[in-house]
């Protein structure tokens, strides 16, 4: 690569949605950022601020109305199995089994393999992410943790060019969200590809993250601020949490989000999260252990 | 509700149900409908097409299960031309709203035509009695399969087609591996409705051009004045209709569950 310090490269990003009554509503405003090849970055902001509609954008799920998107030299135009998107909702097959949905990937983006080496390749996949023993099982069958596991695993399975990670574990309940984190830092430790994560968790971001992207709320959100996360890798949560920095940079992060935290207009939560998650609750930060668990949202928790 | 549930509660009550409606009919065969024939009655003159229900007497006089065959089989041809039909339909509907826009108010007026209307419209165009019928069984039959295969693809969800594009998937995969198996629940809700409108049909088919059948023996013994046959003819519509619905809905209910 010619310019290992842009592996991706957002230029001006913008997204707007025409508005009946009016000038269009702008959700993401002149979003600019350059990803190097090998580095874990995460934006993190309220809800609603446009942070998922970035990443869609990335993935080629969603067309920007402005700017452009190069990732390895190649401009993005539309979605495809080079960028590993692993969502909020693991999104899986549900009359497939675990590696029948992995398999899928693989066949695509390995189409010359046997079927034997496809299958070879997702159930390897599903090993790492501790789902050997449940190959044949059905989604309906899995926790919702370990429903994550397999997006993760047909993530990784791609061999992308990059891994984009929308809220990954925003749906699970904190004990099975530390799990997975790091079985997404072990995945990722063993070959470093370029990953972007959407959060609104403080704690994940520091810990996954060399870089944490802090973006402003709606409407026209862009990049208020980065941070630079110096801990050293391989990573150990209890490392990072004891570590001097720390509580620094975790108090620099929160303050920015507080300074950001007034409501972002009504139809701009609407029209940029269908998920709508609810905003932010200001008694979450006071409560017992909120320093391990403080986030912008409070949390749903998996029924599994 | 709670009511207490008791061992063979399943098929005691079910029986219950059945001695009571046939009580109703005697008592009311014995009293303001002397035409009707009692059960007593009604089982003596049906026995020989029970007991012997697959014999061919003669063209008009064969057993009952014989004419049933005949009539599914007629059945089966019309429901499979609806399938063939419906599905492709039902999917092409729920894909482009172009198309739903422009075919769903024609459908909707096509659609509760009474059977009784389209039949002679089969025979101006066939001429012969049999495809007429199954012309009829086909148009009739069609409309909860498009439909329903029509909501089912509309309720695909986006998260599915997601993976699709974001794995690249061609059209045809997509399709194979996808549209079809999401929508495959709602497709067979669809292929269950239009098998009993199906059912329905035949009947009336029959009675009206007269070929072979349950529906064709019940006119018959109608203008033959025995009425004991009606009452037979009625019966086993009824059980056929029933039994055809629980196969399709043990069907549905495993595709359901794949589904959740």
């Amino acid at each position: 690569m010619n310019h290992p310090e842009k592996y991706l490269e957002i230029w001006k990003l913008q997204k707007a949605y025409p508005s009946p009554s009016g000038p269009p509503a702008v959700i993401v405003g002149d979003f600019t950022l350059n990803v190097a090849e090998g580095e874990f970055v995460s934006v993190i902001g309220h809800s609603g601020c446009g942070k998922s509609t970035v990443l869609s954008m990335i993935a080629g799920l969603n067309d920007p109305t402005g700017g452009g998107i190069v990732l390895a030299g190649r401009e993005v135009k539309e979605a495809g199995p080079d960028r590993g998107v692993v969502f909020q909702a693991p999104c899986l097959l549900p009359w497939m089994t675990a590696l029948q949905n992995v398999t899928l990937g693989v066949e695509q983006v390995a189409p010359h393999k046997s079927r034997a080496e496809q299958r070879g390749v997702a159930a390897h996949y599903l090993d790492l992410v501790g789902l050997g023993d449940s190959l044949d099982v059905h989604p309906n069958q899995l926790s919702g943790g370990m429903r994550q596991r397999v997006g993760i695993a047909r993530a990784f399975a791609l061999s992308p060019k990059m891994l984009l990670l929308d809220e990954p574990f925003g749906m699970l309940d904190s004990l099975t969200r530390m799990e997975l984190q790091q079985v997404l830092l072990d995945l990722w430790a063993t070959d470093r590809k370029t990953a972007l994560m959407v959060t609104h968790d403080v704690d994940e971001a520091l810990f996954l993250s060399d870089r944490i992207v802090m973006m402003t709320n709606g409407p026209a959100a862009r990049i208020g601020d980065i941070l630079e996360v110096p801990f050293a890798r391989p990573r150990d949560r209890h490392d990072v949490f004891e570590h001097p920095e720390y509580d620094r940079l975790r108090q620099r992060l929160i303050s920015f989000l507080e300074d950001h935290a007034q409501h972002p207009q009504a139809d701009d939560e609407s029209v940029d999260d269908p998920r709508n998650i609810p905003s932010r609750e200001p008694g979450d930060r006071e409560s017992f252990s909120s320093r391990r668990t403080f986030s912008v949202t409070p949390k749903s928790h998996d029924a599994a | 509700m709670n009511e207490r549930k008791f061992r063979g509660d399943w098929i005691v009550l079910p029986l219950l149900g059945i001695v009571a409606v046939v009580v109703l009919w005697a008592i009311s065969s014995m009293t303001w409908a002397p035409s009707l024939p009692t059960p007593w009655k009604t089982w003596q003159v049906s026995q020989p097409y029970l007991m012997k229900p697959f014999e061919k007497r003669g063209e008009l006089d064969q057993g009952i299960l014989r004419f049933t065959w005949y009539s599914l089989i007629l059945v089966a041809k019309g429901y499979t031309i609806a399938l063939l039909i419906g599905t492709p339909l039902g999917f092409v509907l729920g894909m482009s709203k172009m198309f739903a826009k422009t075919f769903d108010p024609i459908i909707q007026i096509l659609r509760p035509v009474s059977p009784l209307a389209w039949l002679p419209l089969g025979l101006v165009l066939f001429q012969k009695s049999e495809p007429a019928a199954i012309f009829t069984i086909a148009l009739c039959s069609m409309w909860p399969t498009v439909l329903n295969t029509a909501v089912g693809v509309r309720a695909i969800p986006q998260d599915y087609l997601n993976v699709a594009r974001v794995l690249n998937l061609s059209r045809m995969k997509t399709l194979l591996k996808i549209l079809l198996p999401a929508t495959l629940p709602y497709m067979f809700t669809g292929f269950r409705l239009s098998l009993g409108i199906a059912w329905l049909v035949i009947v009336a088919a029959e009675m009206l051009t007269g070929s072979p059948g349950v529906g064709g023996f019940l006119w018959q013994e109608y203008n033959s004045l025995i009425y004991e046959h009606i009452i037979l003819c009625i019966l086993t519509i009824g059980v056929i209709g029933f039994i055809l619905d629980r196969l399709m809905g043990v069907v549905e209910r495993r595709l359901q569950v794949a589904k959740a």
